[in-house]
């Protein structure tokens, strides 16, 4: 895959970040499979690339620890108590059923 | 056939995740107990084709999801757009930095990012079209993978991650919209 637009470095480096050696991604490539990584869709070789860029970038970590909280946000503002009626009732119902069912 | 009275004992476990799903399908509590609700009444008359040692949880998903899109959804007919054209990689970050090469370590962003309240979530999320809804629930709520999702909602797993892609755009650029008429992002705004 091969550099994109006008070849700046990185979406997030903004200060010239250096072009990565051979065999190293760039900010771009690494950010594009970022949320692969975050949902561990990735194969090792993939993972272990994005690793070895995250390791050496700052622009990226702070990227990849921001979109990383973000999961966390959405999952733990997102929890919903469940009303006592509500079990009370799936209960009643089940109970209902399995006694038509023996009939 | 799997034993239907295992079913309680094994099912109930996961009524607060489906009724957290059920919630930001409907977008109303009372739609949401029924759908809960009705997804157990099927998923105990169906337990028989439940095969014992598979993902009970997603099996009781893909009811669920059936269930909301056959009965709930026709009520709504909203459109299937996500107009997340122009919205970049990394939207939500780049809204909320003020300075762009700040520090490193829990940054400022993320502290911006716990002013975000419940209800701010949640009604960003509901704010999605459906299909795109559901898929981001699935993941980055219920934390299923892409071949789960693909399980559950029914569709190839290259149109799971278009969706996944293109409905976390959508929730960031809510997240901005939100953030925005809060004052969460109005400094970065002015930079930009």
């Amino acid at each position: 895959m091969g550099h994109q637009g006008d070849g700046e470095p990185g979406p997030v480096a903004g200060a010239g970040a250096p072009e990565p050696p051979a065999g190293f991604l760039s900010c771009d490539q690494t950010i594009e499979r970022l949320y692969y990584y975050l949902d561990g869709e990735l194969t090792e070789q993939r993972r272990i690339e994005i690793t070895r860029h995250l390791d050496l970038c700052g622009p990226c970590v702070g990227a990849y620890g921001f979109e990383q909280e973000l999961r966390r946000l959405v999952a733990n503002r997102c929890q919903d108590h469940v009303p006592d009626a509500l079990r009370d009732r799936v209960a009643r119902a089940l109970r209902e059923e399995s006694a038509t069912a023996a009939d | 056939m799997a034993d239907q009275e295992q079913f309680s004992d094994l099912a109930m476990e996961y009524m607060s995740a489906l009724y957290t799903a059920a919630l930001r399908m409907t977008r109303n509590p009372a739609d949401a107990e029924d759908l809960v609700q009705e997804t157990y009444l099927k998923a105990y008359r169906a337990f028989g084709s439940f095969e014992a040692g598979t993902n009970l949880k997603a099996w009781l998903y893909r009811i669920l999801t059936n269930t909301y899109i056959n009965t709930y959804r026709a009520k709504k007919r909203r459109p299937e757009i996500a107009d997340v054209e122009d919205v970049e990689d990394l939207y939500l970050y780049h809204h909320l930095a003020g300075d762009p090469s700040a520090g490193l370590g829990r940054s400022a962003e993320d502290e911006a990012l716990d002013r975000f309240t419940d209800t701010d979530v949640k009604a960003a999320i509901e704010s999605l079209p459906d299909s795109f809804r559901i898929a981001v629930l699935l993941a980055d709520v219920e934390g299923f993978s892409y071949k789960e999702i693909a399980e559950i909602t029914d569709v190839p797993i290259g149109t799971v991650m278009s969706r996944i892609h293109r409905g976390r755009k959508a929730l960031q650029k809510a997240l901005v919209d939100v953030g925005r008429a809060r004052g969460l992002v109005s400094v970065a705004e002015e930079s930009r």
